[in-house]
């Protein structure tokens, strides 16, 4: 998986090579032993609004039927029993669908804050949640911009409900029950740097049907969960606060401070200590 | 090998120990003892229903009063003992010896019992042990770091205080052994203090966009460092003044005589302390270019804790140390630690999630149980401080220890 003395050479040869020689190498990568995140593109302009992945998504993860009723303006949400919710957002260019679950971050802010790596991003791109290591705290709940995790607060033993991208089922080399039962091929799986390119196909072959941003290809560091639409995003409950670099590199300057202070502190602190305990003794036999 | 002075068994010496030593029915013991029962009876609904069951808690505002206000602030008024334990040991100001022993304890319940309230805001608290036996180790999380910090520090806080546990015991080798750990453990715990002081506060950073702008910047975590100096500070002299009346016949003579000029050196730190926070903030302010919030209802807010309760308890302090007046420190103390619980209830409840149509507000049942921590540290303290020599000199036996 690493990025190993060969492959850095191959990859400078292949850029090299690129600039040399054109376009002909474009999609030319080194493959081999690189996972590739797998992550989603859900295109609104062919969602229908149907609710087949709401209830699909219940079936395949032992949740109670979802809510029917899906009016324009009212807002669904994702709740610790529906892990996936469709809205109806009345924008500038019309009712828009837009599909609401947990965005499969590049970078996680929940997994970087869960203290036993409860939350955990596979090398795979799904970001899922593990019981036997989790302990509750619901700092994951707290740090994600996207308000993802949600738990069961009226369980005796409470779990933490989100999208997990049918992670068992991309293992055994399955696509998301979502995406499989999406009977507009609203949804498409794939890995995230063909998603990119195809949806920026899209936006090049219809400009007039999209608008010119792939929503999750920058947002929060990149996100799993890729978004076209024909209107703006921010009309569509999406917090244009949430800003387009990675949420855990706010806590790295602090974490990063944290061997330095536990090294260097204590040495200080004995200085300290030695130097007053002198002078000290000082005092004592000159009384 | 425990014998007390009279030969008696240890057995006997518990037992004789575990006896209530003053009156039962005082104003406090009323009104805690049903709070304390009415907290218990929740906590059983809490265990047995699910958190939703007695708290106000949603989805969106994942962390309320238990977190926000038991163990955030309860945490900066436990920065005493760091701050005193660095001046008596490290930096050798020995007038200050007669409040550590009491500074300490007071840190240590505090500790012991904001992690107690910690698990019942857990969801999973079986799970509890996992970051500390490897399953997993989430290094990457500044809560991880907080947690074993915290675990870390209540050791050294333990061993801070055992000698005054052995002398209670009367073992006098043990006292010997663990009076010699003290140095260790003190220059161990400053060092955990200043980075889960401030890994409080950093928790928070992740949540940029939750918390409003007057609170969120880049600083949180330097800022709840500084001000768990004061904190802490102004909870020992608040609680210096209240055991003054409740245990004054545990007090040796020396430690009543030397309590004002205590009182008068913590005041002249604390103002120092203040005013490198008020001008931290200031220089925050300016720095995230926070002026148009002021003009808001947040931004009035805002002005209350700084002018109000930072502001005006800094010159408090600074007036009543020149005018050698012991009731004005006191009521800066009280000024200040309104500030403190005023500042971090505003970065983790009131300024969280500040602009959605629903604010999370407590139910009384989790001020209940709040109050029922509360009150049992409290009974604790009290029971500690009547058996052992915390007020009172240590016995003659150990008096070479440390002097």
């Amino acid at each position: 998986m690493g990025f190993d003395r060969r492959n850095f050479f191959r990859t400078i040869g292949v850029a090299g090579v690129t600039l040399a020689v054109g376009k002909s190498f474009g999609s030319v990568t080194t493959k081999d032993n690189i996972v590739e995140f797998q992550a989603m593109l859900y295109d609104s302009t062919r969602c229908i609004g149907c609710l087949a992945c709401e209830r699909v998504c219940a079936k395949v993860h032992n949740l109670p039927e979802p809510p029917e009723g899906l009016k324009a303006g009212v807002v669904r949400k994702t709740t610790e029993t529906q892990r996936v919710a469709i809205n109806n957002c009345n924008t500038s260019k019309g009712e828009v669908f837009v599909r609401k679950s947990c965005m499969h971050c590049n970078e996680p802010a929940c997994t970087a804050a869960c203290l036993t790596e409860a939350m955990h991003k596979t090398k795979e791109g799904p970001v899922i949640w593990r019981e036997s290591k989790c302990m509750g705290c619901r700092y994951c709940m707290v740090s994600c911009p996207f308000d993802v995790p949600k738990f069961e607060f009226h369980s005796a033993n409470p779990k933490i409900q989100k999208c997990d991208l049918c992670y068992d089922r991309i293992k055994e080399g399955k696509i998301p029950a979502c995406a499989e039962a999406c009977p507009g091929d609203a949804l498409t799986f794939g890995t995230r740097r063909e998603l990119i390119s195809e949806a920026r196909k899209r936006i090049f072959e219809n400009p007039k049907d999209y608008i010119n941003q792939i929503y999750g290809e920058e947002v929060a560091g990149g996100t799993g969960l890729l978004y076209l639409s024909s209107a703006p995003f921010s009309e569509q409950g999406f917090d244009p606060k949430i800003q387009n670099s990675s949420y855990p590199a706010l806590t790295k300057g602090f974490l990063y401070s944290v061997p330095s202070v536990d090294v260097l502190l204590p040495p200080l602190l004995l200085g300290i200590y030695a130097a007053t305990k002198n002078n000290h003794s000082k005092e004592e036999d000159n009384e | 090998m425990f014998k007390d002075n009279d030969g008696n068994s240890i057995m006997k010496f518990l037992k004789r120990e575990l006896k209530p030593k003053a009156k039962l029915l005082t104003p406090f013991n009323l009104i805690s003892i049903p709070i304390i029962l009415l907290g218990l009876g929740l906590i059983v609904i809490r265990f047995w229903k699910g958190l939703g069951a007695i708290t106000n808690l949603t989805q969106e505002v994942p962390w309320g009063l238990w977190i926000g206000f038991d163990v955030v602030t309860g945490v900066a008024f436990a920065g005493g003992a760091y701050v005193v334990t660095f001046m008596v040991y490290i930096l050798n100001m020995k007038e200050y010896r007669p409040i550590v022993r009491v500074t300490v304890l007071n840190g240590f319940l505090a500790y012991a019992f904001y992690t107690g309230a910690l698990l019942l805001d857990l969801g999973r608290p079986w799970n509890v042990v996992n970051p500390i036996i490897g399953n997993n180790f989430g290094t990457s999380s500044v809560l991880f770091l907080v947690a074993w910090h915290f675990l870390l520090y209540m050791l050294a806080e333990l061993i801070e205080f055992s000698p005054a546990i052995a002398e209670w015991l009367g073992a006098k080798r043990a006292t010997k052994i663990l009076s010699g750990m003290t140095i260790g453990a003190v220059i161990f715990g400053i060092t955990l203090s200043s980075l889960h002081q401030s890994g409080l506060g950093a928790l928070y950073l992740m949540a940029k966009d939750k918390i409003h702008p007057l609170w969120y910047s880049e600083f949180i975590p330097v800022l709840f460092l500084v001000s768990s100096v004061f904190a802490g500070l102004s909870m020992v002299i608040f609680e210096g003044s209240i055991s003054h009346k409740v245990f004054y016949d545990q007090m040796s003579e020396k430690n009543i005589k030397s309590q004002d000029g205590i009182i008068h050196g913590l005041a002249k730190i604390c103002s120092v302390a203040m005013f490198a926070y008020f001008f931290l903030q200031f220089l925050v302010f300016l720095h995230d270019r926070n002026w148009e919030y002021l003009n808001t209802p947040m931004g009035y807010w805002f002005l209350v804790e700084m002018i109000g309760f930072v502001f005006t308890p800094m010159l408090l302090f600074f007036y009543s140390y020149r005018l050698n007046n012991i009731f004005l420190i006191r009521l800066a103390a009280v000024l200040t630690m309104i500030g403190v619980i005023l500042n971090r209830l505003n970065v983790t409840v009131i300024g969280f999630r500040w602009d959605a149509a629903t604010h999370y507000i407590p139910s009384w049942m989790e001020i209940v149980v709040t109050l029922a921590v509360i009150f049992t540290e409290i009974w604790i303290f009290r029971w500690v401080v009547r058996r052992m020599p915390v007020l009172r000199e240590s016995p003659v036996w150990a008096k070479h220890d440390h002097d």
